[in-house]
């Protein structure tokens, strides 16, 4: 399923997903550069998680959720018949808006998913490397048999960012990884990921304009039509998306002016 | 500005009214769980009033006797021994013997008793009875009640007891074998309860009182070095002494007529009144008997353990797997909602429906496999269906819609995050259910199932439609065992005429309560331990 022949490692054209009878985004397409920071902004309700669940197959546990279109990883549509969505996930991780820790301890947190994946390697070795990685080893580097709730809600966070580098996948999504924290801590993850960014590609979504403006390269601004139905209004670099945008509901948005 | 809302004197008159509505419920809610608890109370004391009293006894050997008897033999056939009817001969004759030493009861003494003197005990003080010897004696000035006891049975000479005193043989001196000096004597010396005497002197007893062909035939049972002194002793009440109890009371009435009670029980003739408390180790321990002072629960406590057992072994496994399956494989298809809808409608099914069901199923098609021919393994006690297994069996399908049940729910409440984020990491489903559902759903599918296998254990109606045995001696040993349970026990020994089985009922219905509070307990502390820590 690699194919690095197209300069984008997430593509996607004519996404469309439904829930049920419920059109709730049409005609996506997002061009995701490689090692760049992408952020997906837009009113709640837009589809934003929709979408950036549709980028490792998330959306397959929802009963209701049915997805029209491609969505090319290296240029192979991962929704092939011959896609096992196992291997997707293992390439493309996943950070959620609520923190999430296993509820084990710390170790076991990052060293579970290596483990599944048939890991090989030394364990301890990845999990302090993950830990580091994720900014949280100096922290808990001496509590590592603690349960992964005994932290606070960033610590548990970064918890989960170090979980989903130790299988080392080349996509980390992030779907408000920073909502749920207080202002210091949410710095600690934006600075997190522009470090991460050297190395991995990075999908977030966000709701704070600062936070899109301030780490991310590339931004995608959904709103939703009359019938409720999210799609892609205006994508392009972050500097011009908050500077110039070309569209008039962008600019709204982004100044604040909208509804 | 008028305001929408109440205001001042009326905002707190509102208030207030609000407040006494909220103190009307509080109170009735109080009202309520008193009343439960009280009647519960009631229930527990009713019964538990049932398992100690007073008993009226009738032995055909009373306890005391049977000691006295063994010592007295041994007494009177010591060598060196006489024994005198007429308390003056005793006296005359002891008087001139120095070597001597007597027993007198203590007012013949005091009538008769010139050139005697009472000999002290050191460590215990006679009643009625007194140790004599002549005043020609010079050595005998104290005795321990150990030395008493060797010196009116195995002793010979006197040097034997302490090496100081002579080396001539001891005299004995004794009131004749039916005289109340002697029996009461016996019974200060050498006590009168046989539970307390030493295990050779058990066996003298029964030797003594069966007859030689019984004896043998109790040692072809099993060797007398292979018994123990608890073994000896239930022969002895077994095949001697005998009891029979005639009356019982309960606790309350042990107590508040107790004057009463005595009175009566002296009027029965033989009949002795004992204080017994019914539930005893022995009462736990003993099988089945058709006679209540004999009759335990162990049988009826194992058949409840090796039907719970099947239950547990059968509906546990399914009824999980069937959870996980509805729960995180199920697509929620017309299937899926038709299974669903009838797992909760069989729950509510009436147990004794299930009774039907388990016969006509496990006992009577399925007979050649839960009767074990299938396999050869036929006991030789059953020749049917009706066996451990098929009530394991019909228990598993009675609870296992709750344990369904209860296992989705303790599932479903496992946060959908975890899987979320153990599936975004490239886990398989099954590997999100093995380490993460089913470790966080464990303490509530635990719970969930030791509350319906104690539902089991207290199940009677589709045990007795399923054919629990009433009568039944013999421990179940295995799946095809015919078998009873303690329900069923109870019920049998309340629809018993004789009282004391009332008492048994209520004995075993606090043996059943105590299982049962285990089991909640185990419930409770598996919930506390495994709370969540997320
Ligand atoms: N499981 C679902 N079933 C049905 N409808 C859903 C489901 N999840 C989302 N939707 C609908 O799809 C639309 C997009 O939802 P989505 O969660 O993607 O929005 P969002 O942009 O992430 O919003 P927010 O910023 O509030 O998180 C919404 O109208 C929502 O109601
Ligand atoms: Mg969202």
């Amino acid at each position: 399923m690699m194919n690095t022949s197209s300069p984008y490692v997430i593509e996607t054209q004519d996404l469309n997903v439904f829930y049920g009878d419920f059109h709730a985004v049409k005609n996506v397409q997002l061009r995701i550069e490689k090692h760049k920071i992408t952020a997906l902004i837009g009113p709640s309700g837009c589809g934003k998680s929709t979408v950036l669940r549709c980028f490792n197959r998330m959306n397959d546990f929802i009963p209701t959720a049915r997805i029209q279109g491609r969505v090319l990883f290296h240029g192979k549509n991962i929704y092939d018949p011959d896609v096992d969505p196992v291997q997707v996930r293992r390439r493309i991780g996943m950070v959620f808006q609520k923190p999430n820790p296993f509820p084990k301890s710390i170790y076991d947190n990052v060293a579970w998913g290596a483990k599944i994946n048939g890991f090989r390697g030394d364990l301890d070795q990845l999990v302090e490397e993950s830990l580091r990685r994720a900014a949280l080893w100096d922290e808990v580097k001496d509590k590592l048999d603690a349960n992964g709730y005994s932290l606070s809600g960033g610590q548990q966070q970064r918890l989960c960012i170090a979980r989903a580098l130790a299988v080392k996948p080349e996509v980390i999504l992030m779907d408000e990884p920073t909502s749920a924290l207080d202002p210091i801590a949410s710095l600690r993850i934006e600075e997190l990921m522009v470090q991460l960014a050297e190395e991995y590609t990075i999908i977030v979504v966000t709701h704070n304009m600062q936070q899109a403006a301030r780490v991310s390269d590339y931004t995608a601004f959904f709103t939703v039509d009359e019938h409720r139905t999210g799609y892609l209004e205006e994508f392009g670099p972050t500097p011009e998306i908050f500077t110039t945008p070309k569209s008039r509901i962008t600019e709204d948005y982004i100044t604040g002016r909208f509804g | 500005m008028m305001s929408d809302f109440p205001e001042g004197q009326e905002l707190e008159q509102f208030i207030k009214r609000r407040r006494q509505k909220g103190l009307i419920w509080r109170s009735l809610f109080l009202l309520a769980t008193t009343l439960g608890v009280l009647v519960l109370m009631v229930l527990l004391l009713t019964i538990l009033n049932k398992t100690l009293g007073y008993v009226a006894v009738r032995y055909r050997m009373e306890p005391d006797e049977l000691v006295v008897a063994l010592y007295r033999t041994i007494m009177l056939d010591a060598s060196q021994t006489q024994t005198l009817a007429n308390p003056a001969d005793l006296t005359r004759g002891l008087a001139a013997d120095p070597d001597g030493v007597g027993i007198m009861a203590r007012a013949d003494f005091e009538a008769t008793g010139q050139g005697l003197r009472v000999v002290p005990i050191t460590d215990l003080s006679l009643q009625g009875v007194v140790v004599v010897v002549s005043e020609a004696n010079t050595w005998l000035t104290d005795l321990t009640s150990l030395e008493l006891m060797r010196l009116f049975t195995i002793a010979t000479t006197w040097s034997e007891l302490r090496p100081e005193w002579p080396q001539r043989p001891i005299h004995r001196w004794l009131p004749p074998a039916s005289s109340p000096a002697l029996h009461a004597f016996i019974a200060q010396v050498y006590g009168e309860d046989p539970r307390t005497q030493p295990t050779e002197a058990l066996v003298a007893m029964l030797a003594m009182h069966l007859s030689p062909g019984a004896m043998r035939q109790i040692m072809a049972e099993k060797p007398l070095s292979a018994r123990t002194h608890e073994d000896f002793y239930q022969l002895l009440v077994d095949r001697v002494m005998e009891p029979t109890i005639l009356e019982t009371w309960s606790f309350s009435e042990s107590i508040l007529n107790r004057k009463a009670i005595q009175a009566r029980v002296a009027a029965m003739p033989d009949a002795r009144l004992e204080f017994r408390r019914w539930i005893t180790w022995d009462f736990i321990t003993s099988p089945q008997s058709s006679r209540p002072e004999f009759a335990g629960v162990r049988t009826a406590i194992l058949g409840s353990l090796w039907v719970v057992f099947i239950t547990l072994l059968f509906a546990i496994p399914v009824g999980i797997g069937a959870a996980i399956y509805l729960e995180e494989y199920g697509s929620g298809g017309w299937l899926d909602q038709l299974i669903e809808s009838n797992i909760n409608n069989l729950a509510g099914v009436p147990s004794i429906i299930y009774g039907m069901l388990g016969l006509a199923v496990f006992v009577r098609a399925l007979e050649p496999l839960t009767s074990g021919s299938l396999f050869g393994l036929v006991d030789p006690a059953t020749s049917n269906g009706r066996t451990v297994l098929s009530a394991g069996l019909t228990l598993g399908l009675l609870i296992l819609p709750l344990i369904i049940i209860n296992a989705r729910e303790a599932i479903r409440a496992v946060p959908q995050a975890f899987r979320e984020a153990s599936l975004g990491l490239g886990a398989t489903q099954w590997q999100t259910i093995w380490s993460h559902v089913l470790p966080n759903a464990l303490p509530g599918i635990l719970t969930g199932s030791i509350l319906a296998i104690s539902r089991a254990f207290g199940e009677t109606a589709p045990l007795v439609v399923v054919g629990a045995s009433t009568a039944i001696f013999l421990d179940p040993h295995g799946p095809f065992s015919k078998f009873t349970v303690l329900p069923i026990q109870i019920y049998q020994w309340t629809s018993r005429p004789q009282a004391a089985f009332q008492n048994l009922a209520a004995a075993a219905i606090i043996v059943l309560l105590a299982l049962l509070l285990v089991m909640n307990g185990l419930a409770v502390y598996l919930r506390h331990k495994y709370r969540r820590t997320y």
